[in-house]
């Protein structure tokens, strides 16, 4: 057979070249976007950081805002707010979503299973601002504002997250597990809460925490239901209180440079706590999983 | 079940066993039924939400029946509302951002899939989901004091000085505006879709990935020949749900995009969409204003109850197909 000798040519033809080259671009476009989405996060705590850090004080957390044309003043009414909002939200949410998760693990057919899931992953999805107009049509109008208003709208928004996470605990809990407690005689409900939820207590509290995240700095829920409160600290859930979101939301709006600078604070205040907070449960969570899987 | 088997029957192991049968049995009916209860309830919500919603906004709805959607106009002061403005800043802005965002996202993910040091994949992984957490309301703060200003005094000029002839970047730069909005959303939306991109690359097979290297296809060929259109449909529904998050975004969208009228062709203009709206005119709204304001809402529910079905459903064939039924 008679072989062309410049098909052997060792210099690489002008069509490998291109080839190459395509590759080469899309490999630096990839990581250039991988690297610009890394940036912003970046670029985003740190002028949070820069804006925010200088402001703190210790009158800053135990003082409430200034009267009008005096300067200084704290955000201590907000901070309890918030405390006492998602404290709420806390102990309605989580009972009831590991409630559900334990439904579609232990006791629904595949086929109820599979709804239930549908259910709270759409309500996962509906926006928070809906959620605040449910909660406003529901139970604001004719009665008013109230903090554990606001906490049922975030109730609403945690009890997917709650579920969801603590589904998925549930189903990687090994069924030798399972059929241990049954073969000692155990029924189902003794080995529900007597096996399975003990060993999924880790995943449960961390998915609880990623939660507590999401609600702490969520704002359209609360904007109906709680967000014109007394310049004063309050710990009763039948009052209106101040959060942290609302009150950045209404001094961004604002014209004065002082208003920003408290707006800023309070930032980072919330991002500090958000981030911190989101990436130990996420840390916990991996190794929990890990440790569950082997 | 089946295994008391005694020989000598005795008096008293029945029933104990029958006494301890039946609390059991009592046990497994009250958890299982508190259970069920919990989940009846979720779903309850779900269409309480939906019934309270049409419900308030009833009076919107009979005044202005469909013609809400397609009218323009929000006047407090005559007691006029219609919703087409917001309708249009809604889907410019979402559409614009998921222009962006997909093929960013897509890009992410084939990044932390196929390139990064295997060291670094999931820190860089779990960074990119960390810009998802930011809170709305600080990412709007940033977006309103540090992207605005930057937008408006150094991107607007620049785009309109080179392409202004196009209609998009005519008009006078601000610092409020669709574009900032546009960005913002960008930003909430690309850990969205660039975490579930990532996942689905991951679970493409490597005996496929390794066929086509095999055959000589370079990295890139290889991506496009197999990971893209094996993942198609996942893309799509991720997208999908992409979408869903930023016509929902109420509070960033409101700092930043300046609470405009009308219908623009240029990006530079102020506006405002459904969610926004809503969350801008939450104190002293009242009578015809509170239904329309609902009728907003109803209307965003509409939308992000069909889009999170479609994502949801795709997704679900999407896995079916993979792995067989199984």
């Amino acid at each position: 057979m008679a072989v062309d000798a410049t098909r052997f040519s060792l210099t690489l033809s002008r069509r490998t070249r291109r080839r190459k080259l395509v590759n080469l671009l899309m490999q630096v476009l990839a990581t250039i976007a991988a690297l610009a989405a890394v940036a912003v996060l970046a670029v985003v705590i740190i002028s949070v950081a820069q804006r925010g850090a200088s402001a703190l004080s210790w009158d800053f957390f135990t003082k409430t805002a200034a009267t009008f044309g005096q300067s200084g003043g704290g955000v201590a009414d907000a901070l309890v707010g918030s405390l006492v909002l998602v404290a709420l939200a806390t102990a309605m949410a989580v009972p009831v979503g590991i409630l559900i998760a334990l439904y579609v693990s232990e006791f629904a057919s595949p086929r109820i299973a599979d709804a239930a899931k549908l259910v709270l992953d759409v309500l996962n999805g509906l926006p928070s601002i809906i959620i605040g107009i449910f909660v406003f049509a529901l139970l604001v109008i004719g009665s008013g504002q109230a903090a554990w208003k606001g906490s049922f709208a975030l109730a609403i928004i945690m009890l997917p997250l709650v579920a969801r996470a603590t589904q998925e605990v549930l189903a990687l809990v090994p069924s030798t597990l399972r059929e241990g407690a049954m073969a000692l005689g155990a029924s189902r409900w003794r080995t529900v809460l007597g096996v399975v939820l003990p060993t999924s207590l880790g995943g449960i509290l961390t998915g609880t925490v990623l939660a507590v995240a999401r609600a702490a700095g969520e704002t359209a829920p609360l904007l109906f239901t709680t967000s014109i409160a007394a310049n004063a600290v309050t710990w009763d859930p039948r009052q209106p209180v101040l959060s942290i979101p609302i009150d950045i939301f209404a001094l961004a709006e604002s014209p004065d440079p002082a208003d920003h600078a408290r707006a800023w604070a309070l930032g980072f205040v919330l991002i500090s706590f958000v981030l911190v907070i989101s990436l130990t449960a996420r840390l916990l969570l991996a190794r929990y999983r890990s440790k569950l899987e082997r | 079940m089946s295994a008391r088997v005694s020989a000598v029957p005795s008096t008293t192991a029945p029933s104990l066993s029958s006494r301890r049968r039946l609390g059991d049995r009592l046990g497994d009916g009250a958890l299982h039924g508190l259970t069920a209860a919990a989940a009846a309830a979720a779903a309850a919500l779900l269409i309480a939400i939906a019934w309270k919603i049409f419900d308030v906004a009833h009076p919107a709805i009979s005044k202005y029946g469909f013609g809400f959607l397609t009218h323009q106009g929000w006047d407090v002061a005559r007691n006029k509302f219609a919703a087409l403005d917001f309708i249009w800043g809604t889907a410019v802005t979402s559409f614009a951002a998921l222009l962006i965002a997909t093929p960013v996202s897509i890009a992410i993910g084939l990044y932390l899939s196929e390139l990064a040091p295997r060291g670094a994949r999931t820190v860089i992984a779990s960074l990119v989901e960390l810009l998802a957490a930011i809170p709305s309301v600080v990412l709007g703060l940033w977006g309103i004091l540090v992207l605005g200003p930057f937008v408006g005094q150094d991107l607007e000029p620049w785009l309109h000085r080179h392409l202004g002839f196009i209609p998009l970047f005519s008009g006078t730069p601000e610092n409020a505006g669709i574009l900032v909005a546009i960005l913002v959303l960008t930003i909430m939306v690309v850990p969205i879709i660039s975490s579930i991109c990532r996942e689905l690359f991951v679970g493409v097979p490597t005996e496929l990935e390794e066929g086509a290297l095999a055959l000589g296809a370079t990295r890139w060929e290889m991506v496009r020949g197999v990971i893209l259109p094996y993942t198609r449909s996942g893309v799509a529904a991720a997208v999908i749900l992409g979408f869903g998050r930023a016509i929902g975004e109420a509070i960033a969208v409101t700092q930043v995009m300046g609470a405009g009228h009308g219908i623009h062709w240029s990006l530079f203009a102020t506006g405002d969409t459904l969610a926004s709206r809503i969350a801008e005119q939450y104190a002293g709204a009242a009578g015809l204003q509170v239904a329309s304001l609902v009728y907003l809402a109803a209307i965003l529910l509409v939308i992000s109850l069909l889009v999170n079905l479609a994502a949801r459903l795709i997704e679900r064939r999407f896995t079916y197909q993979r792995t067989g039924g199984s």
